[in-house]
């Protein structure tokens, strides 16, 4: 089952409209709550990322009775250093995004902790794709 | 998934319901449906928030209540009677008049819930401070059935402690064991309840321990009659009433309102009260959208006890009256050291388990395939959610039919397409208007 959102950078109000969304749908198949949580933090994170530092941004959630793959393609600054993103505390926001509670450089790390399979690949100038893939089989 | 057989304070009554589907559109879990002509309950799935008796305009919906004569099973008649109820009244019933009528009815003592409350909220701060935050308070039965239900994931954030009212049940079982050397068979206590949620708490707790209550009382029940002794009292002008207190503090007076535990926490807590506020704020701390909380006080009645389904005043009279009250009383009033330690002994419950509904199918590739046919089905509705099919909304009924408990022709729009195209007669339309409203809508009165 597929399902594909679009994302205006800067629409803070409208954050969390894709993982709401795939929230509700993971519940009604019956998956784990934790994974469900997982799914969820990590959607967020990335959606907010979008909003955050991103011009626009597509996402696209595949979900099959294994797995939760999702990828965010976004058009806007890039990220220069991935290797130090994925740092935690790292941040490069603004001191006006971080007065909004954004900006904590938790963002990637977190999705990081969140993903089984994490992959970000990003062009400065020209935007960053994530690669999210959640596991929906409970192996422990 | 466990499925246990979980005890519902609220039924329907089939001789009273006219299926007008008021309740099946406020259900939170959308747990009813109209079939026949009447409301039907999807028992998994309820709550016992009482949202449905709200709006039944025919009084169909009843909350189970156990036989007033049965305090007389007991020799030591004890009440537990919420604080809340003493917002019900006029200024000119006192609480001595309230206490006295409750004697005359047979009670040995009363008390309220909220006499543990000092205890309780020291011990919350604690754990709090100790445990997975933000910490969800256990204080109203329908919303930890809510996160059981609907929010499943959260169940770990639920306070795994007893509430005020089962509380003050054991404290008062230990006074009157050890101090009037009473046999505990011979001790009964008797809850009033000011909603259907805490029934259901009393006969089915959650987090694996038996109630301390014998029976339950429902607060309407206890007002009608407190009311006409009163007023029979004040016409009587009875001037010496016996001046015993019922044990009362500022703190006791204000927990069952709105901000009632919040504002004692050390740490940052938010109360929230109203079923979709509450729904609101499970959504966002599902998503991880709330930080910096460490605290939630969430109450599903408007202006929490003082709004339950069965408090006969207006929720903003009452509540006012009991800030009033709580102003001219000491604060705190902690009972005897001896029995807090008791309390502290038998103050945790156990876990709490996910109650997570399964809508299509419980093997997750089944209900994948499910929920995809019902995506299509919804796309192909009209997405007015008028509930004429008897199901709660559009989506609902694309579930339903799925599932086959409904077939896509209870949709009035899509009989409409295939009486439209020759495929479905008016017999056969109306026939299935009758499996879902009843015969006897459709015949001439």
């Amino acid at each position: 089952m597929e399902f594909k959102f679009h994302v205006e950078g800067g629409d803070f109000t409208s954050a969390g409209t894709a993982s709401s969304q795939i929230k509700k749908v993971l519940k009604q198949i019956n998956i784990d709550p934790i994974i469900i949580k997982r799914v969820v933090v990590a959607l967020y994170e990335a959606e907010v990322n979008i909003v955050a530092h991103a011009h626009h941004g597509d996402i696209k959630v595949k979900i099959t009775p294994q797995q939760v793959y999702i990828r965010l393609d976004d058009e806007g600054p890039g990220i220069e250093n991935v290797e130090k993103a994925m740092q935690k505390g790292f941040s490069t926001a603004s001191s006006k995004v971080r007065e909004m509670g954004f900006g904590a450089g938790m963002g990637l790390p977190n999705i990081k902790e969140n993903a089984d399979i994490f992959t970000v690949r990003s062009e400065v100038g020209k935007g960053t794709t994530l690669e999210i893939t959640i596991s929906t089989v409970n192996n422990g | 998934m466990e499925q246990k057989t979980i005890y519902h304070a609220l039924n329907i009554m089939p001789e009273l319901c006219n299926g007008c589907s008021h309740c099946m559109k406020v259900c939170p879990t959308q747990a009813i449906r109209v079939r026949n002509g009447k409301a039907l309950m999807h028992p998994d799935w309820c709550i016992d928030c009482g949202e449905c008796i709200r709006v039944c305009p025919t009084h169909a919906i009843k909350i189970a209540a156990d036989d007033f004569q049965r305090i007389f099973d007991y020799e030591y008649r004890l009440l537990v009677l919420p604080s809340v109820f003493f917002g019900q009244f006029s200024n000119y019933i006192s609480l001595e008049m309230i206490n006295s009528i409750l004697k005359e009815m047979g009670f040995t003592a009363v008390h309220v819930p909220e006499e543990s409350v000092d205890f309780l909220l020291e011990t919350m701060n604690h754990y709090i401070e100790e445990n997975q935050r933000p910490v969800i308070s256990s204080f109203c039965p329908a919303v930890i059935r809510l996160i059981q239900v609907r929010f499943p994931s959260l169940v770990n954030n639920v306070m795994r402690l007893k509430q005020p009212m089962e509380l003050t049940a054991h404290h008062l079982r230990k006074v009157y064991s050890e101090k009037h050397k009473a046999d505990m068979a011979k001790i009964g206590i008797f809850y009033v309840t000011p909603c259907a949620a805490k029934i259901a708490s009393v006969k089915s707790p959650v987090g694996d321990y038996i109630s301390p209550i014998d029976g339950v009382i429902n607060m309407d029940y206890l007002y009608n009659r407190v009311q006409k002794e009163s007023v029979k009292k004040l016409a009587e002008n009875v001037a010496d009433l016996p001046q015993e207190r019922i044990q009362l503090s500022g703190k006791a007076i204000k927990y069952t309102l709105t901000g009632g535990e919040k504002d004692n926490m050390w740490q940052t807590g938010l109360a929230v009260d109203g079923l979709q506020n509450v729904i609101d704020i499970l959504e966002r701390l599902e998503n991880g959208e709330i930080e910096g909380v460490d605290y939630l006080e969430l109450r599903t009645c408007d202006e929490s006890c003082a709004g339950g389904i069965l408090t006969p005043n207006n929720r903003f009279f009452a509540a006012e009256r009991l800030r009033r009250m709580a102003k001219k009383l000491p604060e705190e009033c902690w009972m005897p050291k001896k029995y807090t330690d008791y309390l502290a002994s038998i103050v945790n419950v156990g876990q709490i388990e996910p109650r997570s509904i399964v809508r299509f199918h419980p093997e997750t590739k089944e209900a994948l395939k499910m929920m995809e046919k019902a995506q299509e089905i919804k796309e192909s509705l009209i997405g007015i959610d008028c509930g004429a099919c008897g199901s709660p909304s559009c989506e609902a009924l694309a579930e339903d039919v799925v599932c086959g408990k409904a077939t896509i022709e209870a949709c009035l729009f899509q009989r409409i397409k295939s009486g439209k195209a020759g495929s479905l007669s008016m017999e056969q339309a109306v026939g299935i208007m009758e499996e879902i409203w009843g015969a006897d809508k459709f015949v001439d009165k």
